[in-house]
């Protein structure tokens, strides 16, 4: 007796189906937050929420305008920006400078590593206080919050950059005998790129964390004070415009950085121009 | 040391040609592994004559590539005596095609090839014109503004071909270039390789474990083995050139050579104890 001949019919798909499923995820991460909207304000409407607490999307909307047109939105927006790109600049840049020289410099890593290591976990929002005994009231002492936990995540994503360059391009060097300045520039730099863009990533993000904290608790104007500030006079609205925007902004951040990423790594695969 | 037994050195003698541009005596390579010690080379004399084509051939494992590692100057041997001729006014000693993907992948077709004779500060006329001829040599010209992300395996060895004769060393040092490459575009590089060397007359040491590929490129067959590894062998290789790959296999004195080699290999493998 001898067994049956299996059957493999042909398929008539040549990549509709896979096609046609990208097209349902699109359409679903378009409706999802709309149908979030959607339900809050219905359960607003319906009294299952308090509109006290939880006011409608379309209720938030309307402070939203108001407090566009009489620019005291764009104000609080401008402040805060200033202070996340002045503090930003102020960290990334010492970051990335310890970041790689930590890469580099094996007794450089070994000293600071631990320093960095017991560092880096402490919520920065923990030494707002002592920044403000240090640094006063003013901007400053916000730009030195932004800067502090920028600059961590800065040197540890472009010490990971530098330390996970493959070797064959340090043999390359060598064996052309570059000089150590310009292999920092030709390999180190380019090498980390994509782990310091991706550290742009989270900082702006954790600047944003940092910054609204800041903002609660000492400051008189900023996206972070108009959340306070309109929960202390129950202005519920006015501090749900002052949360979105704050999530906005993150949106923001994040395609800012897709753009810097595709500029300046046209290199890397699915980054053409 | 002399090697006066040195079937290359005498056939280059005969040819009315050269002294020896390198020259090992009784070098050895030892490290640290673990918890012990590893001898990698023990023994190793060689000398090389200028405008040679040399290829050392042996067995995964029998430090061939520390070998070469040792005469680019990315490793320092731990006994015995290297010597390598002083290059002559600006000119750099050795270049290196590495076995893996070298080429740096932030860097377009250009810049690589560029990109060790960059170092050495030429006229931006200089540079400009020798890596168009280079490039052009690999015939990458219409690539030069790629990325590497966008060539085949067998571009990228070209790039990295290019990168090296570019700075116009003295030897070319090249660490089973080929190996990652299927056969048609190993056999299309090789090829191009003898092409570009027979127009420079560079000395190249060249890296195999094909016996195919050392007796159609080298002068010398330099067989490697054993455990520490030393030369075992040198065989010379008697065909003119320009060379066919085919051409030649279907020579009786090709297979001779490679049986040769062959059982040469086939002995030294079984001494390191393995098959």
């Amino acid at each position: 007796m001898t067994a049956p001949m299996l059957r493999f019919e042909p398929s008539p798909d040549i990549g509709q189906a896979a096609r046609r499923r990208r097209r349902v995820e699109r359409i679903l991460s378009v409706v999802s937050p709309m149908l979030i909207l959607v339900v809050w304000e219905a359960v607003v409407r319906v009294g299952l929420l308090d509109s006290r607490l939880f006011p409608a999307p379309t209720m938030i909307f309307g402070t939203f305008r108001q407090l566009l047109m009489s620019g005291e939105l764009a104000e609080h927006v401008g402040v805060s920006l200033a202070r996340i790109g002045i503090g930003f600049v102020l960290g990334a840049v010492p970051g990335v400078v310890v970041g790689v020289a930590m890469g580099l410099m094996p007794r450089v890593r070994a000293v600071l590593s631990p320093i960095v290591a017991s560092l880096y976990p402490i919520p920065k929002i923990a030494i707002f206080p002592l920044i403000m005994v240090i640094f006063g009231l003013g901007e400053a002492s916000k730009y030195v919050l932004v800067a502090i936990a920028v600059f961590f995540f800065m040197a540890i994503n472009s010490l990971a950059g530098v330390a996970n360059i493959e070797k064959i391009y340090w043999d390359v060097a060598q064996s052309f005998r570059i000089p150590r300045w310009r292999a920092v520039f030709t390999i180190a730099l380019p090498g980390a790129l994509p782990m310091i863009v991706a550290g742009i990533r989270l900082s702006l993000g954790v600047s944003l964390l940092a910054l609204v904290g800041a903002e609660f608790v000492g400051a008189k104007s900023g996206i972070g004070f108009l959340v306070w500030n309109s929960w202390q006079v129950f202005d519920v609205e006015a501090m749900f415009v002052g949360i979105v925007v704050i999530g906005v902004l993150g949106w923001a951040f994040f395609f800012a950085v897709d753009e810097i990423e595709r500029r300046v790594l046209p290199w890397a695969p699915g980054n053409r121009r | 040391m002399n090697s006066p037994s040195s079937p290359g050195l005498q056939a280059a003698a005969a040819a009315g040609v050269r002294e020896p541009v390198i020259r090992l005596s009784d070098v050895g390579k030892r490290f640290l592994s673990g918890s012990g010690e590893y001898q990698a080379l023990r023994g190793v004399n060689l000398e090389i004559a200028e405008g040679e084509f040399v290829c050392l051939l042996g067995p995964s494992g029998c430090g061939k590539t520390t070998l070469l590692r040792i005469l680019a100057g990315l490793d320092r041997h731990t006994s015995g005596l290297v010597e390598i001729r002083a290059a002559l006014g600006d000119q750099p000693l050795t270049s290196v095609v590495f076995q893996e993907q070298s080429i740096f992948p932030w860097m377009d077709v250009r810049s690589n090839v560029a990109y060790g004779l960059k170092a050495r500060n030429p006229a931006p006329d200089l540079l400009r014109e020798q890596v168009d001829y280079y490039i052009a040599k690999v015939g990458l010209t219409s690539f030069e503004r790629s990325y590497p992300h966008e060539l085949s395996g067998g571009m990228k060895q070209r790039v990295s071909i290019a990168r090296a004769f570019a700075t116009d060393p003295e030897i070319l040092l090249m660490d089973e270039p080929f190996s990652a490459l299927d056969e048609q575009n190993r056999h299309l590089l090789q090829g191009e390789l003898l092409r570009i060397w027979s127009e420079t007359k560079k000395t190249v040491v060249f890296i195999t474990h094909s016996i195919d590929e050392a007796v159609y490129l080298a002068d010398r067959v330099v067989v490697l083995g054993g455990t520490p590894g030393s030369v075992i062998a040198e065989l010379n290789v008697p065909f003119g050139r320009p060379r066919d790959i085919y051409e030649l296999k279907a020579l009786p004195e090709y297979g001779h050579l490679v049986l040769e080699a062959a059982s040469l290999i086939r002995a030294a493998v079984g001494q390191g104890g393995a098959t």
